[in-house]
Order: C-alpha cells, then sequence, then structure tokens
C-alpha cells in the first residue's frame, strides 16, 4: 500500500494541495457564488433575502433608480478608484527612493534598515490609524507643532482642517500601504547585478539613462507586485476612510459594508461588491498584462 | 614615446579594509601599451590586474598617479565618457533587452543615427558570427554565445581601446581554446588595442603580443611571452610562467655575465647573470625542465648527478624526478622522439644531467 502510495504521484499531488483547496472552497468559491447569487435577488421589508433573478441591483449601482438618474454610486465607485489610482502613484513615488536607497546600502546595514520598515507593521491596523486621528484633527499634533513653528516667526496661523476628510484618507493609505511598496521594490533592486550598471556606464549612460533604461525596467516586476499589494486592497477599504473620512467620504468598501449592516439589503451590497471585483480583475489583468509580470520575472 | 593607446603611471590604488585597514591592491604600477597591442595583464587572484584594468576603464580612480589613454590624461573622467569599452567576465549583457538592444545600447547612447545604428549593430553580429540573432534574449543564448555578444556589444562603438577582464573564464575548456584563437583574430581584424586580464598564463602566452604579470599589486615584469617564460627576472615569474626548477646555492665566482654557483653536496655550475652579483650572495638557479637532459656520459659545463625518484610518462614527454647529491630535487622533460626515449633511466638509478649554461638564469629576488 505504501509502496503504490510511492509510486503514485497524482495521488501525492492531490495530498499537497489537499488543505490548500479545503480553504479555498469553503471560504472563497462557497461564499462568492452566495454573493453572486444573492446580488441577483430582493429584500423583503424585514431585511430578509428573497431568491428571484433581478438585474435591478445592478442597475441601481449604474444610476437607474425608480426615481430617475442618480448618479450617487457611480460617484462613490469613482472615488474609490481615484483614491486607488492616488495612493498606488504617490506610493511608488516615495518607496522606490527608499528602496534604491536601501538596495544600495552596504549589505551589513540593510537588513536593519527593512526592520526598520516593518516595525509599524508591529501595532495593530487599526491602532495605527487613530494615531492619523490624534496627528490630524483640529487640535492635534500636527496643528499645534505648526502652530508654535509660526508663533516663533509671529506670523498668523490657520490650524489646517485635515480630519475628517478624503485627504486625511489618503494620508492614511498612503502611510499603510509603503511598506508593501517598499518590500517588492526592493527584492526586485537588490537582485540587479552591479555589473549591470557598470555595463551601462561603459556604454556611455550616466547615471540618470542609466537609471530609466537599466534600473527602471529591471525593477518593474517590483513596481507591479508593489501595485498589486496596493491597490487591491486600498479599492476595497473601508475601515480607514470610516476612521479617517467620518462620514464625509463613502467608498465601495463603506457601501457594501452598510448595506449589509447597515441598510440590511444583502442583495445590494452584493451587487456593489461583485461590481468592485470585476473592476479589480479587469484592471489587474490589464495592468499585468500591460507591464507584463510573468515575462519580466522570468527575464529577471 | 608615441603611439601609446594606454599608460599607467606610478599608479596607486588603496581600498579601505572590512576592518578599517587599508588595502593597497595596486602599488606605483607603471605601464606602456602600445597602439594595436594584445596586452595582457596576467596574476593570480587579488594580484591587482583586475584593479587596474578597472581604472583604465574609469570604474576605479588611482589613488595616486595618472591613466592615460591616447596621450590623454584621464583624471577623474567618468566611464561614460571614456573612449574606451569593457568585456565583463560575466558579459552584464542586460537581460531586459534583446541581442539586439544590447549591442545597440552605446550607439544609442552616444546618439548615433537609427540608421547607421541597424547598419553597425548588423556587422558587429555578423563578425561574431551571431547575425540574426537580434530578436532574442540573452538567456535564450548558449555561454560562448554570451559571449560573442558582449564582445561585439564593446566592438561596435569602435572603442580605442577594448578592455577583457577574464572574458573566457566562464567557458569550458574545448570552447575557451577556440575562443582565444578567435579573440587573437578578431583583434588582427579590427586593429584595436586589447587589453586582456587573465589568471591562466597559457592563456596569456597563446593570444597577447606582450604580457605584465603582477603580483601583491606590482607589475613585476613586463615582457613578450617568449621573453617572459625565456627569460624571467625573478622567481615568481619564473614559477608563474610554465613549470620550472629551482636551486638555492651560493655565488662563487662572476665572469661578465655569467657566474658560477656552488650549492650543497659539492653541486656547481654555470647560469647566466642579467643582474649584477657578487661573490659570497646567496641566489637561485632557474632551469626549465624541457631544457635538461638526461645522459649516461656527458661532457658539458653543466653536469649534475643524482638518482631517479620517479619516472612518469605523458605521452609527449617523460617527467623524470631526480634527487640530486646534495638533497635539490629537480624535474627533467624528455621529449618522446622515438619509443625508446622512455629508457633513458629506471627509477633508483644514478643519471647525470647536463644544460646549457644559457638555460640555467641566476634570479636575486
Amino acid at each position: 500500500m505504501i509502496q503504490r502510495f510511492r509510486e503514485n504521484r497524482r495521488l501525492q499531488g492531490l495530498l499537497l494541495i489537499l488543505p490548500a483547496m479545503f480553504v479555498m472552497v469553503t471560504l472563497l468559491v462557497a461564499p462568492l457564488t452566495l454573493t453572486v447569487i444573492t446580488s441577483f435577488g430582493q429584500r423583503d421589508a424585514d431585511g430578509n433575502v428573497i431568491y428571484t433573478f433581478t438585474l435591478e441591483n445592478y442597475w441601481r449601482l449604474m444610476g437607474f433608480t425608480e426615481s430617475g438618474w442618480d448618479d450617487l454610486y457611480l460617484r462613490i465607485l469613482l472615488r474609490s478608484l481615484w483614491l486607488a489610482v492616488q495612493t498606488t502613484t504617490i506610493v511608488i513615488l516615495m518607496a522606490y527612493p527608499l528602496a534604491y536607497f536601501i538596495a544600495r546600502s552596504p549589505e551589513r546595514r540593510r537588513n536593519f534598515l527593512l526592520f526598520l520598515v516593518l516595525v509599524p507593521l508591529w501595532t495593530n491596523f487599526v491602532i495605527r490609524i487613530y494615531a492619523w486621528v490624534m496627528i490630524l484633527r483640529g487640535q492635534g499634533v500636527l496643528n499645534s507643532m505648526l502652530g508654535g513653528v509660526a508663533g516663533l516667526f509671529n506670523a498668523p496661523f490657520q490650524p489646517l482642517d485635515l480630519y475628517p476628510s478624503q485627504t486625511a484618507v489618503l494620508i492614511g493609505m498612503v502611510y499603510e500601504f509603503l511598506p508593501f511598496m517598499i518590500l517588492p521594490i526592493y527584492t526586485s533592486l537588490e537582485k540587479i547585478e552591479p555589473n549591470l550598471y557598470e555595463a551601462a556606464a561603459d556604454l556611455y549612460a550616466n547615471a540618470f539613462r542609466t537609471f530609466w533604461r537599466v534600473t527602471v525596467p529591471l525593477s518593474m516586476p517590483g513596481i507591479v507586485a508593489g501595485t498589486i499589494l496596493t491597490f487591491i486592497p486600498v479599492i476595497g477599504t473601508f475601515v480607514v476612510s470610516d476612521i479617517l473620512g467620518g462620514r464625509q467620504v463613502i467608498l465601495v468598501g463603506n457601501l457594501v459594508q452598510r448595506q449589509f449592516l447597515d441598510a440590511r439589503n444583502p442583495p445590494f451590497g452584493a451587487a456593489a461588491s461583485i461590481i468592485l471585483l470585476v473592476m479589480t480583475l479587469v484592471l489587474t489583468l490589464y495592468y499585468t498584462r500591460r507591464f507584463g509580470l510573468g515575462e519580466e520575472i522570468a527575464a529577471g | 614615446m608615441a603611439n601609446l593607446a594606454v599608460e599607467l603611471r606610478n599608479v596607486w590604488k588603496r581600498f579601505p579594509g572590512p576592518g578599517g585597514e587599508v588595502v593597497t591592491a595596486v602599488k606605483n604600477v607603471s605601464l606602456q601599451i602600445a597602439d594595436g597591442e594584445f596586452f595582457a595583464l596576467l596574476g593570480p587572484s587579488g594580484c591587482g590586474k583586475t584593479t587596474s584594468l578597472r581604472m583604465i576603464a574609469g570604474f576605479e580612480l588611482p589613488s595616486e598617479g595618472e591613466v592615460f589613454i591616447h596621450g590623454r590624461a584621464m583624471g577623474k573622467t567618468p566611464p561614460y565618457q571614456r573612449p574606451v569599452n569593457t568585456v565583463f567576465q560575466s558579459y552584464a549583457l542586460f537581460p531586459h533587452m534583446t541581442i539586439g538592444e544590447n549591442v545597440a545600447f552605446g550607439l544609442q547612447m552616444k546618439g548615433v543615427a537609427r540608421q547607421e545604428i541597424q547598419r553597425r549593430v548588423g556587422e558587429a553580429l555578423e563578425m561574431v558570427r551571431l547575425a540574426g540573432y537580434e530578436r532574442r534574449k540573452p538567456k535564450q543564448l548558449s555561454g560562448g554565445q554570451q559571449q560573442r555578444i558582449a564582445l561585439a556589444r564593446a566592438l561596435v562603438n569602435r572603442p580605442e581601446v577594448l578592455l577583457l577582464d577574464e572574458p573566457l573564464g566562464a567557458l569550458d575548456l574545448k570552447l575557451r581554446k577556440e575562443m582565444q584563437l578567435e579573440l587573437k583574430k578578431l583583434q588582427r581584424e579590427v586593429g584595436i588595442t586589447f587589453v586582456f586580464v587573465t589568471h591562466d598564463q597559457e592563456e596569456a602566452l597563446t593570444m597577447s603580443d606582450r604580457i605584465a604579470v603582477m603580483e601583491g599589486g606590482v607589475a613585476l615584469q613586463v615582457g613578450s611571452a617568449n621573453d617572459i617564460y625565456e627569460h624571467p627576472n625573478c622567481r615568481f615569474v619564473a614559477d608563474f610562467i610554465g613549470d620550472t626548477n629551482f636551486l638555492e646555492g651560493v655565488i662563487a665566482q662572476v665572469d661578465s655575465n655569467k657566474a658560477q654557483v656552488e650549492m650543497m653536496g659539492g653541486v656547481s655550475v654555470w647560469a647566466h647573470t642579467p643582474q649584477r652579483v657578487h661573490v659570497g650572495q646567496s641566489v637561485t638557479v632557474t632551469v626549465r625542465p624541457e631544457k635538461m637532459h638526461i645522459r649516461s656520459t656527458a661532457t658539458d659545463v653543466n653536469q649534475v648527478t643524482g638518482l631517479v625518484t620517479d619516472i612518469v610518462y605523458i605521452g609527449t614527454d617523460t617527467h623524470y624526478g631526480i634527487l640530486l647529491d646534495g638533497g635539490q630535487a629537480i624535474r627533467v622533460r624528455e621529449q618522446n622522439y622515438s619509443a625508446e626515449s622512455r629508457l633513458l633511466a629506471r627509477e633508483g638509478e644514478t643519471v647525470s644531467v647536463r644544460f646549457a649554461i644559457e638555460a640555467a638564469r641566476v634570479l636575486t629576488e
């Protein structure tokens, strides 16, 4: 029996993927199927789901309501998308120089610097976002510091009205996802053969041209990986916008959460989350095709 | 001196070591490399040959001294402004670019017109016999092909000097032999000065017009392959290039450029001495094994006797290990002209070994 098991490669493979398969099926495939089914349903007056087939929820999200055109939900979708694009762009611009600096540091110092990048992740995510409330609010750390500096120069000071606002949400997002961009970019930069920089210099490329022709293309896998790690969570977030945006900033994540928990309209919430899922999938697929994740990783 | 492609004038290079101490990689090296020459920097690892090459390329700057390329002092000129190109040991081909893009890179950076680039890339690939490989990626090529692309990528720019850092080190023996001859032929064709770093003495002898033997950051001897093999100026060079015998002794008599050296056990030989020596000085005499001959009866000036300790037959030659009277061991190589050649002596037999005065050389350091 054991002998037969040793010879049966297919059986071995099946056993190896079984635990992960179990989790995927029970915690991803099944709930997702349920969500899709619910999104085509209706609710009754008590908030119970009636399983029928109607596209009403999707029409409503697109702006076609019983009482005429209303782009409320479209604006929420676009706001989420725009915030995710902004966050990802800022995070790339901030993470790249830092990752480059770490990758170029002496080997002994690199581990320490990476350790520093990871230190914030030791504290709970919600606590860190609340810390930003303390910093950004009217009488918060930022305003009292700025006020102090202004006082030194006898300059008039108007406290910044940052909390709650969409800017505060953006700041919180950038802060939260910076390490997830630094690490993959660092990894791909670190893998670049130092000889390649010398080869570029030898072939008449100055530092600027070496950066754009050699460093950036070879670190593309890191940028792509970091973008996926940032963009997908940001577009679906609801915690950061809840805490730092107050009632002003409603994102798709908040919409879904409220439809399920407050408005007691699971079919509508399910439809919103399916729209979010499809949007994320399409964008991710386009992005990885466009920048050739697989090929770059194979070549690098 | 006119027509020098590269000159190193009293160049020193010091690095900070891992423990904060100063490591001197290159010590007061002066080299003159003529235009169109195939020049080798030869030495064991850590001898400063690669550092010297990197100073010509501009990847390192000398701590002291000056590097000249065609008479122009390089000073702190960065690599991308020097009229030289490098073939790296690891080839350093850009993995994200095709072969065509790799070869075109230098011309693009120099702002050469697109059509001209296309023509020259084609020519360069043809020169290394890889025409039609433009669209492949470096990963899809074998080691030998990547090597030739690295060569094409450098030569397409028509540099004043081509620098090669152990370019054949990663290839297997057979391919290396082929590439040695091919490189030599290529250098003749393009007429560009090649400066070549290697630790393989055979490679240096095969390919170079002239060789600088380096050790401990010092250029010990510079000369043609023949010079360095036949007239080594110190013990390290004699030992590093080919096989040789060393006999320790004391100068007994000096006669113009010859000296008599006396050794333990009453052995005494005459040897050629290019340096000034004085009676009583301790010296080393070097004789190449193929210049010594086993003869039962000989009447040469230099004749030593000893006991055959081992015989190794390697086909073309037979090697004899001989323990001389006085305790010094030598090896003698006899070429096998005929099948009987290996019967010159037997193990345990006492034999006479003779060699010419010119074959023996006095080394003072």
